[in-house]
C-alpha cells in the first residue's frame, strides 16, 4: 500500500472521518471543560448533522476503496451504503434528543462523556458495517459496534438489571462473535480470501467442498443473526432491551439492526449472487440455498417474536418481542432475493426507525412520569395523558400496520414483494402474524383507554420538548401513510450495491 | 368539470373531527351539535347527488358511465427498473350499486348522531371517532381504485373498536377485540387478493407504456391481465380459485356470513345504541357491497361456478339466525341475529345473478339498513329508560308508551315483510330472482321458511314485550321526545315510502344492474372461449 493511495482514499470516507473526529472532541471537550457537560450533546448533534452533510454529498458515487488487491477494497461507498448511513444518522439524532430527555441517562451526568463518546463509538460501527465488503473489516466493525454498546447497556450502574443486562450482552455478544470469527476463517481457509468481490468470483470458477462451505455460511450467518436479533440468536434482546436505559434500547432496536441488515444483505448479494435478471431477481450461485434458509429463518423469527410479545407485561420486553418480529418481516424481503425486496426493507427500515424509535420515546416519557413500564400501570393514562394517549396510538397502529400509517406502506411494499416473487404462503403467514401482533400492540390502548379506573386521577402534564419531539415523529408516519413516494422513490435510488 | 362532491361528503366528517378537537372539553353540547351539523349537510349532499344522478347511466364496468368522477394520479413513482412503476389513483365514482348505500350511511349516520345524545362519558372522543368512522364508510362505497377501498375499509376498524370498547357495555373489552380480530383477519385477506390482482392487471398510460393498476374497473377487463399474472385468467397456473375463497371470506366475515358470524352478537349486545345502529345500519352492508363491486365483476367466472354455495351459505344465514333470535332472552341479541338472518337475503339474492335477484339484494341492503336501524334504536329507547334488555322483564309496554308502540309495529312489521312495507319489497325480489334460477331453486324454497321463522320472533317478541299486561315495574316509562319523535319519523318514513312506491329506489339501481347482468354473462362467455374451465 502506497501512502498517496491512502490519502486519497480518506477523501472517500469523510463522513467515518467525522464521526471519529467527533468522538476525540468529546472526550477532549469531557477533560477540558469537565463543569459544561450540558453542552456535549449539542457537539455530537453538530457532528452528526455534519457527517449526514458528507453523507448526502457523497450519494451517487460507488467506489471500492482502500484496496487490498487490485481490484476490490475493503471498504464500498455506494447508494446503499450511504442510505443505511442516513437511516443511522437519523436514528442517532434522535436517539442523542431522547438521552437529553431521559432521567435515567440524566441521573448519572457526571458520565455523559463516556456516554457520548461510546455511542459516536457505535455510530463508527454501523458507518462501517454498513459499508464493508471485507470478512475482516466486517467482523471488526460488528466487534467495535458491540463493545460500544456493551458497556452502554450498562449505562446506569446503580441498578442491577442494568448490570445484567450488560453482562448477557458481553457474554451471548462473545460467543456470537467467536463463532462468526470461526466461520470467517473456514472461508479463508477454503478460499484464500477475505474480499468478499474475490470470493465471489472464486465461488463462480472453482468448486468448493460444499458441506464446509455451508457450515462456513452458517456460522458467518450467527454473528448477523445476533446483531438483527433474528430467532434462534435472539434470546439476549428482551433481557437487555429491559434492562438498558431507555434511549440504548430504542437505538439497539432501530440503528444497530439497520447496520445489522446492511451488511447482512451485503454479505450475500455480493459473496453468493451471480447476477440480476431483468426483473430484478437475484441468480444465486449454486453454493449454499440461502433463500430457504432465510425464509425458515425470517418465518421463525416473526412467529417467535409475535407469540413472546403476547405475553409481556414490561413494556420494554413487549417492544423488545415486537422488534424481533418486525425483523422478522424484514427477513423476508431478503428471502425474495431480489431488488424489490432490497426496496422494501430499505422502506420499512425508515418507517421502522421512526415508529420504534417513538414508541419507546412514549414509554420513556411515561416511565419518567410514574416510574413503571408496567403495562398494569398504564391504566387510565389516556385519560390522564390524552395527548400522549394520541401519540402513542398512532405509533402502535403503524407498528400492526393498518392504514392510513406508514406502517401500513412498509408492509405493503413488502407483500408486493412476495407476492410477486409467488411466495404466496409465506405471505399468507407473515400476514397471520400481522393479526396476532395486533393483540398485544392493541392491548396497550386497551389498558390506557378502555379498563376503567375506580378513581379518576389528575391529568399528568408533559414537558414541551418532549410533545415537540413526538410531534416530529408521529407527523412523517401519517404524511408518509397518505403521501409515500418520496420515501419509495427515495428508497428506489438507493438499491445500487456496487458489483452488480 | 363539477365541484368534488364525492370527496366533499367523504372527508367532510374528517372537517368535523378537527373541529370537535379543537373545542374545549367543557364544550359537549358545541360538539353534539358539530355532528348534527357535518352528518346533516352530508344527507344534504347526499340528496343532492340523487336529485342530479342520471338513472341511465350503468357504471359497473364502464368509466365513463360513472358519475360524478374524481380521478387523479395520486402515487405514481418511476423507473423501477424490475417493474417499472408504481402508481395508484384517487378514483372515486358512484353508480346505481353504490348510490344507494351513500345515501343509507348519509341517513343511518344522521339518525346515529341524534341517538348519540345520551352520551356522556368523553364526548370529544366519542364524537371525533364517530366522525372518522364516517368518513371510513362513506369513502368505501364512493372509492373505484382497489388500494383506496382497502385504506378507507381498514380506516373503520380502530374508530369501532374504540367506540365499542370505550363507550360499551360490561364486556366490551373482549366484545371490542373479538370485533377487531375478526375484521382484521378478514381484511388481510382482502390485501393479499388485492395485490395479487395488482400484478396481474395493467393499464395502458398516457405515453403508452402499461403500468400496473389497482384500478378496479381495469380489473374486471380481460384485456388488461397480464399473460403471466398470479391472478390472471390467461395464466395456466393461476390461483383464482383460491383467491375467490380468499376474497370472499374476507368480505363474508364483514356480512357476517356463517360461520363467521360469533362477533356479530358480542359487538352489537356490547355497543352503545348509536354505534350498533352504524355497525348494523351501515358496517354490515360492506361486506355484501364488496362482493358485488369487487368480486362478482373480477371473478365471474369462478362467481358462476360457486353461485350454489354462496346461495346455500344464504339459506343457512336466514334459517340459522332466525333461529337463534328465536332463542334469544334478550332483546338486542335478538335484533342481531335478526340481522344475521336478514343479511342471508341478500346473499340469496346476488347468488341468482339476474337483474330481479341482485336488484332485490341491493334494495334488501338499503331495506335492512333502514329497519334495523329503527330496531336498534327500539331496543335503545327501552334500554335507556329501564336499564334492562330481558324480554321477559316485560310486557304491556304499548299502554304505557303507545306511540313509541306505534314506530315499533311498524319496524317489526317491516321486518317481518308485510306488504305495504319495504322489507317485503326487497325479499320477494329476492325470492322471486333466485327462484327463476333453476339451480338454486330448492335453496331458495328453503329459504322461503326464513320468513315464516322471522314472523314467528318477531310477533313473539311483540306480543312478550308490548303487549298483554303491563308490568307494573313499568308504570313510570314515558313515552317518546322530541329527540327519539325526530330519530322515528325519517326512517318510518322511508320504510313506508319504499313499500309503497320502491321504484324510487329500483329505477336508481335499475340500468346498472342490467348492466352488471349483461356484463357478467358477456364476460362469461369470454372466459370459457379461452378455456378456463
Amino acid at each position: 500500500m502506497n501512502i498517496n493511495n491512502f490519502i486519497s482514499d480518506l477523501a472517500f470516507i469523510k463522513p467515518e472521518l467525522v464521526i471519529s473526529a467527533t468522538l476525540v472532541i468529546i472526550v477532549l471537550f469531557d477533560l477540558i471543560f469537565s463543569s459544561k457537560k450540558k453542552l456535549l450533546p449539542y457537539i455530537s448533534l453538530i457532528g452528526i448533522v455534519v457527517a449526514g452533510y458528507f453523507v448526502i454529498n457523497q450519494f451517487g458515487t460507488a467506489v471500492t476503496t482502500f484496496k487490498t488487491s487490485l481490484k476490490y477494497g475493503m471498504v464500498v461507498v455506494d447508494n446503499f451504503s450511504s442510505y443505511f448511513k442516513i437511516v443511522v444518522l437519523l436514528a442517532s439524532f434522535i436517539v442523542v434528543i431522547f438521552s437529553m430527555l431521559s432521567s435515567e441517562v440524566n441521573s448519572n451526568e457526571e458520565r455523559h462523556g463516556e456516554y457520548y463518546t461510546l455511542l459516536f463509538g457505535m455510530i463508527l460501527g454501523m458507518f462501517l458495517m454498513s459499508s464493508a465488503s471485507d470478512l475482516i473489516l466486517i467482523y471488526l466493525s460488528i466487534e467495535l459496534l458491540s463493545l460500544s454498546s456493551y458497556v452502554l447497556a450498562g449505562f446506569v450502574k446503580n441498578t442491577i438489571r442494568n448490570s445484567e443486562a450488560s453482562l448477557k450482552y458481553v457474554i451471548y455478544g462473545g460467543v456470537s462473535s467467536g463463532i462468526m470469527l470461526f466461520g470467517i476463517s473456514l472461508v479463508y481457509g477454503l478460499t484464500g480470501s477475505t474480499n468478499l468481490y474475490e470470493i465471489n468470483t472464486l465461488i463462480q470458477v472453482q468448486n468448493f467442498p460444499y458441506i464446509t462451505f455451508l457450515i462456513a455460511g452458517l456460522f458467518i450467518l450467527v454473528g448477523f443473526g445476533f446483531k438483527i436479533s433474528a430467532a434462534p440468536f435472539h434470546f439476549w434482546t428482551p433481557d437487555v432491551y429491559e434492562g438498558a436505559p431507555i434511549p440504548i434500547t430504542a437505538y439497539l432496536s432501530v440503528a444497530s439492526k439497520a447496520a445489522g441488515f446492511a451488511v447482512l444483505i451485503r454479505f450475500i448479494k455480493i459473496t453468493f449472487v451471480g447476477s440480476t435478471d431483468s426483473s430484478g431477481y437475484w441468480i444465486l450461485l449454486n453454493i449454499i440455498d440461502w433463500k430457504s434458509i432465510i425464509v425458515l429463518l425470517s418465518i421463525l423469527t416473526m412467529t417467535l417474536g409475535n407469540f413472546a410479545a403476547l405475553w409481556q407485561d414490561n413494556l420494554k420486553r413487549m417492544l423488545a418481542y415486537s422488534s424481533i418480529a418486525h425483523a422478522g418481516y424484514m427477513l423476508l424481503g431478503l428471502a425474495v432475493m431480489s431488488n424489490a425486496g432490497i426496496n422494501a426493507i430499505m422502506v420499512y427500515f425508515i418507517v421502522y426507525a421512526l415508529m420504534n424509535l417513538g414508541a419507546f420515546f412514549v414509554v420513556m416519557v411515561i416511565s419518567n412520569k410514574i416510574g413503571s413500564e408496567n403495562i398494569d400501570d398504564y391504566r387510565g393514562l389516556g385519560r390522564r395523558m390524552p395527548f400522549l394517549g394520541i401519540i402513542f396510538a398512532i405509533f402502535l397502529v403503524s407498528l400492526v400496520g393498518l392504514p392510513p400509517t406508514a406502517g401500513f406502506i412498509a408492509k405493503v411494499m413488502l407483500f408486493i414483494a412476495l407476492i410477486d416473487a409467488r411466495m404466496v404462503a409465506v405471505a399468507v403467514i407473515a400476514l397471520l402474524n400481522t393479526v396476532v401482533s395486533l393483540y398485544y400492540y392493541i392491548r396497550v390502548l386497551k389498558n390506557m383507554y378502555l379498563v376503567d379506573v375506580e378513581k379518576e386521577k389528575p391529568i399528568i402534564p408533559i414537558k414541551l420538548a418532549n410533545g415537540i419531539v413526538m410531534i416530529l415523529l408521529a407527523a412523517p408516519i401519517l404524511i408518509f401513510g397518505i403521501y409515500f413516494s418520496p420515501i419509495i422513490d427515495f428508497a428506489k435510488n438507493s438499491i445500487t450495491i456496487l458489483g452488480f | 368539470m363539477h365541484l368534488p362532491y364525492l370527496s366533499l361528503i367523504t372527508f367532510l366528517p374528517i372537517v368535523g373531527m378537527i373541529i370537535v378537537l379543537a373545542l374545549p372539553k367543557e364544550q359537549g353540547k358545541t360538539m353534539k351539535i358539530t355532528t348534527l351539523l357535518i352528518t346533516g349537510i352530508q344527507v344534504v349532499l347526499a340528496v343532492f347527488l340523487l336529485s342530479n344522478y342520471n338513472y341511465s347511466l350503468g357504471g359497473i364496468y364502464d368509466q365513463a358511465s360513472f358519475q360524478f368522477v374524481e380521478k387523479f394520479r395520486w402515487i405514481d413513482i418511476e423507473n423501477f427498473s424490475w417493474i417499472g412503476r408504481i402508481k395508484v389513483d384517487y378514483f372515486l365514482g358512484i353508480d346505481g350499486i353504490s348510490t344507494p348505500l351513500v345515501l343509507l350511511t348519509a341517513i343511518v349516520t344522521f339518525i346515529a348522531t341524534l341517538s348519540s345524545w345520551n352520551i356522556n362519558k368523553s364526548l370529544k372522543g366519542y364524537f371525533a371517532l364517530f366522525l372518522l368512522l364516517d368518513t371510513g364508510m362513506m369513502g368505501v362505497f364512493v372509492s373505484l381504485d382497489f388500494f383506496l377501498f382497502y385504506i378507507f375499509w381498514e380506516l373503520m376498524l380502530l374508530p369501532m373498536y374504540f367506540l365499542i370498547g370505550i363507550w360499551g357495555g360490561p364486556r366490551r373489552e373482549y366484545a371490542a377485540i373479538k370485533f377487531f380480530l375478526y375484521t382484521l383477519l378478514g381484511s388481510i385477506f382482502i390485501l393479499i387478493v388485492m395485490i395479487g390482482l395488482y400484478f396481474s392487471t395493467t393499464e395502458p398510460m398516457a405515453d403508452g407504456t402499461k403500468a400496473f393498476t389497482f384500478n378496479l374497473l381495469a380489473m374486471m377487463d380481460p384485456n388488461n391481465a397480464t399473460a403471466t399474472g398470479i391472478l390472471s385468467a390467461l395464466n395456466p397456473a393461476n390461483l383464482r380459485f383460491a383467491a375467490y375463497i380468499a376474497l370472499f371470506a374476507g368480505f363474508a366475515i364483514k356480512i357476517p356470513m356463517f360461520p363467521f358470524h360469533t362477533w356479530l352478537p358480542d359487538a352489537h349486545v356490547e355497543a352503545p345504541t348509536p354505534i350498533s345502529v352504524i355497525l348494523a345500519g351501515v358496517l354490515l352492508k360492506m361486506g355484501t357491497y364488496g362482493i358485488l363491486r369487487v368480486s362478482f365483476p373480477i371473478f365471474p367466472e369462478i362467481t358462476k361456478q360457486l353461485v350454489w354455495y354462496i346461495a346455500l351459505f344464504g339459506m343457512i344465514n336466514i334459517i340459522y339466525g332466525a333461529f337463534c333470535a328465536m332463542a334469544q332472552r334478550d332483546f338486542k341479541k335478538l335484533i342481531a341475529y335478526s340481522s344475521v338472518s336478514h343479511m342471508g337475503y341478500v346473499l340469496l339474492g346476488m347468488a341468482a345473478l339476474n337483474t330481479m335477484g341482485i336488484s332485490g339484494a341491493i334494495l334488501q341492503m338499503f331495506n335492512h339498513g333502514t329497519i334495523t336501524a329503527m330496531l336498534f334504536l327500539i331496543v335503545g329507547v327501552i334500554y335507556d329508560r329501564a336499564h334492562t334488555r330481558e324480554i321477559d322483564g316485560f310486557g304491556g309496554l304499548a299502554v304505557q308508551m303507545p306511540v313509541y308502540t306505534g314506530f315499533v309495529t311498524v319496524a317489526f312489521f317491516a321486518a317481518i315483510g308485510l306488504p305495504g312495507l319495504s322489507g317485503f319489497i326487497s325479499e320477494a325480489f329476492v325470492f322471486l330472482g333466485a327462484f327463476g334460477v333453476r339451480l338454486i331453486r330448492v335453496v331458495t324454497i328453503v329459504s322461503t321458511l326464513g320468513i315464516v321463522l322471522g314472523a314467528g320472533y318477531m310477533l313473539w317478541t311483540l306480543q312478550r314485550v308490548y303487549l298483554g299486561k303491563l308490568n307494573e315495574k313499568w308504570s313510570g316509562l314515558k313515552d317518546l321526545n322530541f329527540r327519539e319523535y325526530a330519530m322515528f319519523i325519517p326512517l318510518s318514513a322511508i320504510v313506508i315510502f319504499l313499500g309503497v312506491y320502491p321504484s324510487a329506489m329500483l329505477d336508481l339501481m335499475n340500468t346498472s344492474v342490467n348492466s352488471m347482468v349483461q356484463f357478467m354473462q358477456n364476460i362469461q362467455v369470454y372466459y370459457s372461449s379461452i378455456n378456463v374451465f
